[in-house]
């Protein structure tokens, strides 16, 4: 299931791969060490800390700063039909970081370091298989795409 | 501890080798190394090679060199950590001369890329980020460092302009490098001018790809004052660290903390300062990675390197350190593998006070750092000519 992240996926499989399914239904998910409660985004089964692999989904607002952003125009292979898109990373409120695309609200000129934002589940449209990921939005911007409407 | 000394130098041609394959590229710089060491082939105890295997057809890269090279059966063995294969090459060989094993081992960093296409190799390159949570953004290479540049910029009010003024100092020596892809001046205006690649990034912020090689000898201290005399150049500091392969979990994006890292051990190894530095090969795969190398090496202050560059003070003359003062990876070219030997082989012409035009007076102390990626890997080596 894994391999629903992203336009491009290049890991089909992993141990944390509900992400993706919880990604579908509009939560956005870090992981929490059930030994030591270690929290993280991106996700990892796996504790960094006391190696245990132990561990729980727990849910992110989505809020956040841009810490940096980028756009990118010259497109590497897979990604000819996407440029120019804005890579922008996110501090996220709880803790960790993403990267991902800036979305509809939030035209490119507009991304500034430290602007607070919003990241929203996305399901892309355009594609046979099930395909997701999140944008960075303004805040505000609420995820309104239930599966399969 | 004994030392170990560089007694042989080489260096291929960097550009668009379509004339030639990767085994053809390493044999030119091995030959012209050995012919500089004056060594027999017998001489040799083993080699290592270094290149970024995914970018070439042949698979297992070392057999191929070693055989072309005609150096079985001695031992051979291949690195890679990215971009700084090659001087995790010449780390490795470091290694096996003071564990005793060796005493005189050849260094050949070799690599042909153009046989891809750019959109390729940039695919291939952006997945030297984190593939699981970045790369299916479409992230590239110039996308990553574009994105410490982005913050630098931010944090420090370094401008564009700085970051071009890096590349026009880099094709003004590659200008005089005989060995380098692009041997021409360019202007600010011209610079500027060029296409967008990653925001703030155009073309003239990236160095290219290149196909090309070069190879260094390293040998134990008798044996490199038997060999070399008064022409060895000692290689006495070696640092490497590593960070994060995710952006997203680094500390911060203005400066590399494996470089700093790297940079502290070699300093410390070799017991040397940033202020005893007269010339340096840095890793300006982008602009951005040189200006931030003057802090992470401690050439200035951090937050400085625009200012650093500004003041034309990495030039030779400039009262700094000289830095990259052959073209470095942005105009000489960057074949991966082959990048980090010919670093130390500029470094090595330098204090053996070799260099014509462009070389630095009184260079007796220089620097090497070499980083894979975006700083997964730094490794900082520090030369001595005596």
């Amino acid at each position: 299931m894994f391999g629903w992240f992203g336009r491009v996926s290049f890991v089909p499989f992993s141990k944390v791969q509900d992400f993706a399914v919880h990604l579908r239904n509009g939560h956005l998910m870090g992981t929490k060490c059930r030994a030591c409660g270690f929290q993280t985004f991106p996700p990892r089964a796996d504790c960094p800390e006391c190696l245990s692999g132990d561990y729980e989904f727990v849910e992110y607002s989505g809020k956040g700063t841009v810490w940096t952003h980028t756009r990118i125009e010259a497109a590497p292979t897979g990604f000819e039909s996407e440029v120019p898109y804005t890579c922008v990373v996110v501090e996220l409120e709880e803790g960790g970081r993403l990267l991902a695309w800036s979305g509809d609200t939030l035209p490119d000129d507009e991304v500034e370091i430290d602007m607070e934002v919003q990241v929203v589940p996305q399901i892309f449209e355009d594609t046979p298989d099930i395909r997701v990921h999140y944008t960075v939005e303004k805040r505000g911007t609420t995820w309104h795409k239930a599966p399969g409407t | 501890m004994s030392r170990v000394g560089v007694v042989g130098i080489g260096h291929g041609r960097f550009g668009r080798r379509s004339d030639a394959t990767v085994q053809e590229l390493a044999f030119e710089a091995f030959r012209d190394a050995m012919e500089d060491s004056g060594l027999d082939r017998k001489n040799l105890d083993a080699s290592v090679i270094a290149a970024v295997p995914e970018y070439h057809k042949q698979r297992s890269i070392a057999g191929v060199v070693q055989e072309y090279l005609n150096l079985n059966p001695l031992p051979t063995w291949l690195t890679e950590v990215a971009c700084a294969s090659g001087s995790a090459a010449i780390r490795t060989a470091w290694m096996a001369i003071q564990s005793g094993l060796h005493d005189v081992v050849a260094v050949v960093g070799c690599q042909k890329m153009t046989e891809l296409e750019t959109a390729d190799i940039l695919a291939l390159m952006g997945r030297v980020g984190e593939v699981q949570w970045e790369s299916v953004f479409g992230t590239t290479f110039p996308g990553y460092y574009a994105l410490f540049a982005t913050r630098h910029m931010h944090d420090f009010g370094t401008s564009h302009d700085h970051l071009l003024q890096v590349a026009v100092k880099n094709h003004h020596y590659g200008a005089q490098n005989p060995n380098a892809l692009f041997q021409k001046e360019i202007t600010i205006e011209k610079a500027r001018a060029s296409d967008p690649v990653a925001s703030p990034f155009c073309v003239y912020d990236c160095c290219a790809n290149a196909d090309g090689a070069a190879c260094v000898i390293l040998a134990k201290e008798d044996k490199a004052r038997e060999i070399a005399g008064d022409r060895v150049v000692w290689l006495d500091g070696v640092g490497c660290a590593s960070a994060s392969m995710s952006v997203l979990r680094r500390p911060d994006l203005t400066g590399l903390p494996s470089a700093s890292e790297a940079a502290a051990q070699a300093y410390a190894q070799a017991g040397v300062g940033p202020d005893e530095i007269k010339v340096a090969e840095v890793h300006d795969c982008f602009t951005i990675a040189e200006l931030m190398a003057y802090e992470d090496l401690g050439f200035c202050e951090k937050g400085q390197g625009g200012l650093y560059i500004e003041e034309r003070r990495p030039y030779v003359g400039g009262g700094g350190v000289a830095v990259n003062v052959d073209g470095g990876l942005k105009a000489k070219g960057h074949p991966i593998g082959a990048t980090g030997v010919s670093m130390a082989y500029e470094i090595c012409r330098q204090l053996r006070g070799d260099c014509g035009e462009r070389q630095v007076p009184g260079a007796d102390i220089g620097l090497t750092h070499n980083v894979g990626g975006i700083g997964q890997y730094c490794f900082v080596h520090v030369f001595k000519n005596r």
